[in-house]
């Protein structure tokens, strides 16, 4: 690609439940952190790209007063989508590669315990056809996860371990939500609990929260100046299956499949792999579809998106974990993903690296 | 560093109040196919698609691209989606040129719909809001205030509105997918039609429309290789501000003011009045076009409205604003902004029709949004930008 851009700072709000701050008070803070952390002046800033989803503040056009918490005065070069902020990070990206500016600050918001989001997020599905059946976000998760045990693809206890495995990580990490309060539990005490979406048990299901992040992007010698080791974007890419459950095997996944060729995952050098899977059979499916492999790539070490969903913000968690895996000197390859739609439909997959 | 991007295919619906015959993907396909035909394209060869639309609870789908992707036949490729408040259809086309731009994609196809039959806009933009003040006058009540103050500070005649309203309904007429065909429209009329929020009368105002426009983007290197007229795109901007602060100029907000000359500075532009043949403007209310024509470094700060007066901004005119009868005869919320952008395309490709502005060479394309705060401009050209 023509130019090198890295992430050069990040910042995330640690995750609450049911919190009445607004989605500015939620944004301001973490602005203001990761712009203090990487030492820029805000008015240096080129492009400010935001993620957040209308129907979670259960107001159109509620991303509006997120410039408030931008600061944007003198007018700044703006833009926003109806999504993840990890594809508005992607949207900075692209907005870099064409050499209008050098650097950007992408955030993301999103107060997921305000409604019912297993709801709010079956709204996605065919408005005609699929969801006036109010199916529910989690039940299409647990279909695609009976068609997944009944291939054999995934096992009942791999979903436990992934689950045991992202609370312990979850521990040694501050903006996740509190592990102890889903208690410390062996993969045999997780299996004889009951299903809550059958074959989905509660740790099976992400843990709603409400949380914003923030992070810094910037090209070639900009990044040098403001990180001591930037996380550069080696491959970039995202991808969308056909959303028509009976139309796609929902026991692989191809958009991440496709996405992870040509970011250029290379699994043999991947360190940390910070995936945005919901649910624990998603991680399964993740890691095979980018062909990591998990006895050489540390999967998740944050806890992942399991101990925390921000929905909205879950994906540029994933970017603002394994950008400071890189950063830190923890990893030098690191991929960061995000997923998007019912079941995995749509993918971004991200390759970041140190130098 | 940026690679040149051309506009090679340009399609839009039938825009009306309500398109009862086709699904919401039904809409964006009339206006996808179009384009597609205009490039002389399939689908199989559209590398990446960028799509924009207004709030998601105008018709309550909540992030819509996804399960449009089926009937993109986007499986395996990228989707993009972009939310920037009413300017979103300028801002999902220069989203969408600017991944030709970086040279990431050959050939991109953009859409902006909305189908505002399938909804209530008017409860979708009224509800109450948690944590908030909400704002239940509406657009109209909204701006009206705004209008006042332009006309209050240029001390321009109240005639004007209705002068603006005409000419628009009139060139809707010349225009076959606008959603208004009023042919009878004159000043007189005009004048009498019902007063709705003072000073802004019911003919002075938008109409409520279903309605996609689509674009086909490519690279030089594949734009090159076809045959047929193109929309180079000279130059983009975008620019956005706070909704309200203490002494916020609302009538001339700096944004738009500093997206003009951002947009001039890179188009090479020094005259814009005497080197911009056709401007399609986003004007849902008719004083806007004298507001924007002074925003946009068109006409001095409160003379914008002589220019209206003095028949300029007519088709026969030195600088006609909205050969396509504007958003004034149109408006599908989420594709306004991208009719706009797409008819100054057909203007300089020469495929404007009954509409068209004979030899346009430099088009602007204008959208804004939300409190008068989102911007985005884009400047494109029958000839390759220097």
């Amino acid at each position: 690609m023509a130019r090198d851009v890295a992430i050069v700072g990040t910042a995330q709000r640690p995750s609450q439940v049911g919190t009445v701050l607004t989605s500015v008070e939620l944004i301001l803070p973490v602005i203001d952190e990761v712009i203090a952390k990487v030492g820029v002046d805000r008015r240096e800033i080129g492009f400010w790209c935001h993620g957040s989803c209308d129907y979670m503040s259960g107001q159109p056009f509620s991303f509006v007063a997120a410039v408030d918490a931008i600061g944007a005065w003198p007018p700044i070069v703006e833009s926003h989508v109806e999504a993840d902020g990890a594809l508005a990070l992607y949207e900075a990206w692209v907005k870099i590669q064409t050499g209008e500016c050098d650097t950007a600050v992408v955030f993301s918001n999103g107060k997921t315990t305000s409604g019912p989001i297993d709801q709010i997020l079956t709204l996605q599905a065919d408005p005609y056809f699929v969801a006036p059946l109010w199916p529910g976000f989690d039940t299409l998760a647990a279909l695609q996860a009976r068609m997944c045990l009944e291939a054999g693809v995934v096992s009942e206890r791999a979903m436990a371990e992934v689950a045991v495995r992202s609370r312990r990580d979850a521990r040694s990490n501050a903006v996740a939500w509190p592990p102890a309060s889903m208690g410390d539990h062996s993969v045999d005490e997780l299996l004889a609990t009951p299903y809550v979406r059958d074959p989905l048990r509660a740790h099976d299901l992400p843990v709603a929260v409400d949380g914003a992040n923030a992070v810094v992007l910037a090209a070639g010698d900009v990044a040098r100046r403001l990180s001591p080791r930037p996380a550069w974007i080696r491959g970039f890419d995202h991808r969308i299956d056909t959303q028509r459950l009976g139309a796609r095997s929902l026991v692989e996944s191809n958009s991440a499949r496709v996405a992870g060729r040509v970011a250029g995952v290379n699994a043999d050098k991947i360190d940390v792999a910070e995936l945005h899977a919901p649910y624990t059979h998603q991680e399964l499916l993740l890691v095979q579809a980018l062909g990591l492999d998990p006895q050489r790539t540390r999967i998740n070490p944050s806890g992942g998106a399991l101990v925390a969903n921000p929905a909205m913000a879950a994906g540029l968690a994933r970017f603002a974990e394994a950008a400071d895996a890189v950063t830190s000197g923890r990893a030098d390859r690191a991929v960061a993903h995000c997923t998007s739609g019912p079941c995995l439909q749509q993918n971004l997959v991200c390759v970041l690296e140190g130098e | 560093m940026a690679e040149r991007c051309a506009v090679v295919g340009v399609g839009q619906t039938n825009h009306t109040s309500c398109r009862a015959d086709v699904s919401i993907a039904g809409l964006v396909r009339e206006a996808v196919d179009r384009a597609l035909a205009d490039a002389g394209i399939t689908l199989a060869e559209v590398d990446a698609i960028v799509i924009g639309k207004a709030p998601d609870p105008l018709e309550g789908v909540v992030m819509p691209e996804l399960w449009l992707a089926d009937a993109l036949a986007a499986h395996g490729k990228p989707v993009f989606r972009v939310h920037t408040a009413g300017s979103v259809g300028g801002s999902t086309a220069i989203v969408a040129a600017q991944h030709v731009m970086a040279g990431i994609h050959g050939t991109v196809l953009t859409v902006g719909f909305e189908k505002q039959s399938d909804g209530n806009a008017m409860w979708a933009l009224s509800v109450p809001i948690p944590f908030g003040m909400p704002v239940h006058a509406g657009a109209g009540g909204y701006f009206s205030p705004i209008v006042r103050g332009y006309i209050n500070r240029s001390g321009a005649p109240r005639h004007i509105g209705a002068m603006v309203a005409v000419k628009d309904r009139t060139n809707a007429v010349k225009n076959p997918y606008a959603h208004l065909h009023e042919p009878d429209w004159t000043l007189e009329k005009a004048l009498e039609s019902p007063m709705l929020w003072d000073p802004i009368r019911f003919v002075e105002t938008c109409p409520s429309s279903d309605g996609a426009m689509a674009l086909v983007l490519m690279s030089e290197e594949r734009a090159d290789r076809r045959p047929g007229p193109k929309a180079w795109v000279h130059a983009t901007s975008m620019r956005s501000e706070p909704t309200a602060f203490a002494g916020r100029e609302q009538v001339s907000p700096r944004a738009g003011e500093l997206c003009a000359e951002d947009l001039w500075r890179k188009g090479g532009i020094t005259r814009p009045a005497d080197e911009i043949d056709v401007v399609e403007m986003y004007v849902p209310f008719s004083w806007f076009e004298p507001m924007w024509l002074e925003n946009l470094g068109f006409a001095p700060r409160n003379e914008g409205w002589r220019m209206v007066e003095d028949g300029v901004t007519e088709m026969t005119g030195s600088l006609p604003i909205n050969p396509s009868g504007g958003v004034l005869s149109t408006n599908p919320i989420g594709a306004s902004g991208m009719i706009r952008f797409g008819e100054a395309c057909m203007q300089v490709m020469g495929k404007a029709g009954e509409h068209q502005i004979d030899g346009a060479r430099k088009a602007v394309g204008h959208a804004y949004g939300g409190g008068s705060q989102f911007f985005a401009m884009w400047l494109v050209g029958a000839d390759k930008p220097n």
